[in-house]
Order: C-alpha cells, then structure tokens, then sequence
C-alpha cells in the first residue's frame, strides 16, 4: 500500500558460518599440518580483506528469508516466534544496525528502537550525565533531554540518587532510569525488543502502561517483540509469526498466539515411528478418546494405547505420560514402573494400555509427551514432546452457565451443606 | 528533517529505503544530524578519566614534561644532537612533542574505540564514523594543556614566537588531519582482525624514533629528505616546529608537500575502507 508507514519487500538476511572438519582419528602431525595451513590461508585472506570466519565447510545460514508485510501509522504490531527464529535480526535491519542480504524496506518516519536497556550507559557517570548521554545515543537533541529531564527522572523514581555514579546503582533502579529514558523518545515508530524481560512486575506494568499510550493516545506506530504473550495480547492488535526466518503468520494477535504456542504439535490422536534394532523405542502412541475422534468429553474414560520395542531388556524399566494443556503447563501424569510391576525386562514389542476411569480436565486443547526411562527414571531413553493431542468439551456437564476456557484446569467431586 | 512536538506526522519528508548496497548520500547528512552525539562522546571520554582520577588530571601534565625531560636529557646531552639557532633544546623537544603525543594517543584511543563502543554499535543506530571521530577530541584536549605548558616554558626561557606563528592553525588542522586518517584506518583493522591492536603501540614506538621529536629534521642528510618526509608526521612537526620557533628552524618545501600529499592520501583511503567495512561492522564485531 502506498501511504503505509513500513513497507518491506521481499527481506532476508544472510550469515556465513564455518564448520570445522572433525577428524578424530588424526595424528599430530595432521593436526600441526591443519594449523599450518589455516594460518596461511587466513594470512592471505587477511590481505585480500575478505572475512576470517573459521572452519573449513562454510555454509549459509538464512537469519530471514522471503519476509513481507507492511505497517500503517499507528499501529501496534507484535513480533513473535520462538528462539530463532530471525525477529531480533528483523528489528536490527529496521534499525539500520545491519545490512540485509535481499528486499528491500521502505520507511516513512523517524524510527527509535530500544534493542537493550541502558546502551551506552557509562558506570562512572552519575545518573543525570547518563540521561544526556543515553539521550544523544537514542538520537534525542540535548534540548529536548533537558525539556523532558524532569518527566524522565519523575517516571524513573530515582531522584534522589541523580548525582550517584550509575555502578552504585541497583539492577532495578538501573532499568527503571534506562527505560524511562527510552520512554521519553518521541519517534513515528518506536521498536522495543523483550526489553520487558528485565525488572519486576510494577515496571513492566509502567513500560506498558507508557507504550499503550504511545500507541493510542499518540498515534505512534509501535512494533514490540516480546515472549511474554500476555503482554502482547494486551498492547497489540496484529501480530507477525516468524518461524525460522519466514513469516509463517500476519494478522490478528489472538490468533497469532494461538499458532504460535501450537506450533509443532501434532494434530492427530496417533503417533507411529519404525523400531530399530539397536535402540529402545516408542513405537506407536494412540489415544482413544470417548467420541472416537479428536473430541473428549470430560468426565468419560479414556484409553491411551503405547508399544515399546526393544533391543534388549532394560532394568528399572518405566513409562510416563503427560497431559500438557495450551499454556504449555503439564496438568496430569500418568505412570508404571518396573518396581510396580515386571515390565520392559526382554527385548521385542511391548504393549500398554492406560486405562483413566474419569478424565477430569476442564475444556481445553490438551497433547501428549511420553517419556520411556530406565534405572527408575534416573536414565532418560526417549522423551516424545507433545506428540499427540486432543479437546476435551463439557457437553455433558451440566450447569446453566457456560463454561470458560481457563477458569480451571481440572474439576473434581464435590458436594455443598448448607444452611438457612 | 529534526521534527518537534509531540503528535508524529506520519506526512513528515522524511523517507528511508534500506536494501543491500544502498546509496549513501544520505549518509553525510546523518554525520550533522548526528552531531550532538560527537560532543557527547568526547564529553563522555573527558569526563570519565577525570572521575576516575586525581591524577587523572595532573597525568596531561606530567605526560609531556616527563617527556621532555627525558628527550632533552638522552637527545640534547648524552647524544648530544645538535639544535637550531639558539633555540633552547628542551623547546625544540617540546614543540616536536606536542603533535606527536596528540597523534599517538589518538592513534591508540581511535584504534580501540570500535571495539570499546560495541553496544553502540550493535545496538543502536548512529553514523559510525562519529565513534573514531570523537576519540580523538579527548587528546586534543591533552593538546591544548600541553601548549599552555609551553607558553609558561616559552616564558621561562624568554623565546619569543616571530609572525609565523599565525600559521600554527593550519599545521594544528594537518595533525587533525593525520591522526583522524590513522587512526580511523586502525580502528577499522581492529574492529576486524583483533591482532591489531598489539601492533599499534609498536607502531607509536617505532614512529616515535623515526619522527623528527627529539632531533630536528635538518640532521638527516640531503638525499634522504624526500624518501624522509614520506613519514607524514615530519610534515606536521616540521611545520609546528617552524611556526613556534620561527625561521631559524627552516622548513623543507618539498619534503612539506610530500608528507601532505600523504595525509590526504591516507584520509582518503582509510574513510573509504571504513565506509565498506562499516555496513557489516555490526555482524562481526
């Protein structure tokens, strides 16, 4: 769109990484010819200016690949993904910091980025000498420092230690300074980078508090990468999905959420994998749910059917599993040991059933992580993460209110006296 | 393009394209929009050494006096090297001192100020060429100090400077000149092969007895000049040395136009390589 505020077209960002060959059967003399020859070839590269990046297979790493999408004036985006994925290497190529490899972006308006708190900051300096010096290094002239000094040094709360050198501060009066610092800038587009990680509940409620009123009293256009997802469903509207350097999803926040914490999970009730001969195995994991199909209806019995296959028998054999609902937080565990029970003690294909009389989870998406161990668990064999997965519904419970996803996790029995 | 006022004006002319290889037009005008920030650092790096210090401050002091000293005792009576006219040694020593301290500790600050300054550099966005730059500004402070311990020496030993005194802003302008080019050179290497930063103070040393400091560049003889003034330094302490001391410590021409052939030379090439080396600085440094 022409009049949009942020217009990136077609981005990547490429790295060069080295590998070393491992050769574990060299002998001294290899490993002394190796080094003579990497000395030279770096000598000469050293001259011919090119990179010194060490190992000998040099392959490309794709930080960003085929990223579009584009950003109106006084929106507030979120960036997410998981560790990895490539949006600190976005905000650095919208900040200028590095060069993109590919696209090209198209920005109209003073951008402001906080990639880190207190950059620049020098310890010896006190606290209103570091507001001027952090101030200029975020690109605010000294004048506008010293007409926001006394709001910056207000919402900071450090008064009274203005004139302290910043070493004696600490860690939180440090953060609180910084951002309030960061905070004053007045930018088109303010880019904040998990900068909430740092400092306690109250500030992080502050850091929003002051962002949301950039962004909706303002007009300012805000993009904010964050892990926090209750943080990002509060300040933002439209969210961008990063998975391993592409966009794997642009639009609605919630949404974005969604697919983002069900990223990588599988959607089925089945998990199959082939045995092998030399190691121990999972070989198959299925959940037979009350309806037949990907819905449970709680309170009903529930069956989960697991096949081991081993090599050979293992001592202190046991088998858990786990039901991990959508904030990634396991709920129930369900087990059997070699100590209940004689399992797990020869090689070839082991079957197990799981009987759950009366499944209590509350409505939910809910997976499955199994977890095959020996010698009492102390030795982890194979741990499948959230390999299966299911919903459980409360159709059957009665009640002449609805339910809400997350008002619990798990109902149990209960009865009520009263009285009068 | 500096906007004012608190409501953003997404009309504003300000517009950016960032893609690979990009025109850098742009770029010089960042350097004045980014001006404040230079102050700001040398501010910073003034400040912070006199925090940490009481000696801090008497060291810009003791630093060349020591110097002097020292030179004048080696080079004027044990070498026995002669002076010009009737210019005390200790003055001759001292005038050479002046640029050549401003160089080395420019030298060794630039070529360290990338690597000190990494947080600026991955983390925020500035004009890079601003970090070398303001390193410098810190020495020349140490510059300034300096000449005023040499009007008090010049009063001491009653010499008076002639007119050509008044050309002392150019020759200040070419130590300028010469320290940003070296300096910004190293620093570059530095940011880049790490080796670098154990071969600049071999480099000051080296430079130190090669350059006319504790000698005056009328010992070396005829043939040598030329090949000589190709060390840029001799330039630059040739012509303070003639402007302080007057026409007595004759200046060489063309061994003059050599060494500023150099220096331009250098700034040339090594704002050049910086202004490559700069768009991957943050990805490797």
């Amino acid at each position: 769109m022409e009049d949009s505020i942020i217009q990136v077209e077609n981005l990547g960002k490429c790295y060069i990484i080295g590998h070393e060959k491992r050769n574990p059967n060299a002998t001294l003399t290899d490993k002394v010819l190796q080094k003579t020859r990497q000395a030279a070839l770096k000598t000469k590269k050293l001259f011919l200016g090119g990179d010194l990046i060490t190992g000998h297979d040099l392959e490309e790493f794709w930080a960003l690949q085929e990223v579009n999408f584009s950003i109106q004036q006084g929106d507030s985006i979120g960036i997410i993904g998981r560790n990895g994925a490539g949006k600190s290497t976005l905000l650095k190529i919208l900040s200028r910091i590095t060069e993109p490899t590919t696209g090209r972006v198209r920005i109209r308006g003073r951008v402001a980025s906080l990639l880190e708190v207190g950059t620049g900051f020098h310890p010896e300096l006190s606290g209103r000498e570091n507001i001027f010096l952090n101030g200029a290094i975020l690109g605010m002239s000294r004048q506008e420092v010293k007409r926001k000094f006394d709001e910056i040094v207000d919402f900071s709360g450090v008064e009274k230690f203005l004139d302290t050198p910043v070493k004696r501060y600490s860690s939180g009066m440090y953060v609180r300074l910084a951002f309030a610092i960061a905070a004053h800038m007045e930018p088109d587009i303010l880019i904040v980078d998990e900068v909430l990680a740092v400092g306690d509940a109250e500030f992080q409620k502050k850091c929003l508090g002051k962002m949301k009123d950039a962004s909706q009293n303002q007009g300012r256009t805000i993009l904010f990468v964050s892990h926090q997802m209750q943080a990002v469903s509060a300040l933002t509207s439209t969210c961008l999905f990063l998975e391993k350097g592409k966009l794997a999803f642009s639009g609605n926040t919630n949404e974005a959420i969604t697919r983002y914490l069900t990223y990588g999970i599988s959607n089925s009730l089945q998990y199959n994998d082939e045995l092998s001969l030399n190691k121990p195995k999972i070989t198959r994991i299925e959940i037979l749910t009350s309806e037949g199909g990907y819905t449970h209806v709680h309170g009903d019995p529930m069956e989960i059917i697991v096949d081991v296959s081993l090599p050979g028998g293992l001592h202190g054999g046991s088998l858990s599993l786990q039901l991990v609902n959508s904030a990634d937080i396991p709920v129930v565990q369900f087990w059997i040991t070699d100590s209940d029970r004689h399992i797990l003690r020869s090689g070839g294909l082991h079957h197990f059933r799981c009987l759950i009389p009366k499944l209590r989870l509350f409505m939910g998406k809910y997976s499955l992580t199994a977890v095959l161990s020996e010698n009492n668990t102390r030795n982890t064999l194979q741990k499948l993460d959230q390999v299966c997965s299911f919903e459980v519904s409360m159709i059957r419970t009665e009640r002449d209110h609805p339910f809400h996803e997350g008002s619990s996790t798990y109902l149990d029995d209960f009865s009520w006296e009263t009285e009068g | 393009m500096k906007k004012t006022g608190n409501q953003p004006s997404g009309e504003s002319d300000f517009e950016l394209i960032i893609e690979p290889g990009m025109s850098r037009k742009a770029y010089w005008k960042d350097l004045w929009r980014y001006r404040e920030l230079f102050y700001i650092l040398a501010w910073r790096d003034i400040a912070v050494r006199y925090k940490q210090t009481v000696v801090g401050a008497a060291w810009s002091i003791i630093r060349p006096l020591l110097t002097m000293v020292v030179f004048s005792v080696v080079f004027g009576m044990i070498a026995k090297l002669p002076s010009v006219g009737n210019v005390p040694y200790p003055i001759l020593v001292f005038v050479g001192l002046l640029p050549w301290q401003f160089f080395s500790n420019s030298l060794s600050e630039a070529s360290n100020s990338l690597i000190l300054n990494t947080n600026l550099i991955s983390k925020v966005y500035c004009p890079r060429l601003i970090i070398p730059a303001s390193s410098i500004i810190s020495s020349f402070a140490d510059l300034l100090i300096s000449m005023a311990i040499l009007v008090i020496l010049m009063i001491y030993y009653r010499f008076l400077p002639g007119w050509q005194i008044v050309f002392l802003p150019l020759f200040l302008l070419l130590a300028f000149l010469v320290s940003f080019g070296a300096g910004l050179y190293t620093a570059t290497l530095n940011a880049k092969y790490r080796d670098f930063r154990h071969i600049v103070p071999f480099i000051i040393q080296a430079g130190l007895y090669i350059s006319p400091v504790g000698f005056s560049s009328t010992i070396i003889p005829d043939k040598w000049r030329l090949l000589y003034s190709l060390n840029p330094m001799v330039g630059v302490i040739d012509g303070f040395r003639w402007s302080i001391l007057g026409d007595v410590s004759k200046i060489y021409l063309p061994g003059f136009f050599i060494s500023v052939g150099v220096i331009l030379l250098l700034l040339y090439f090594s704002v050049r390589y910086f202004r490559k080396m700069e768009k991957m600085m943050a990805d490797y440094i």
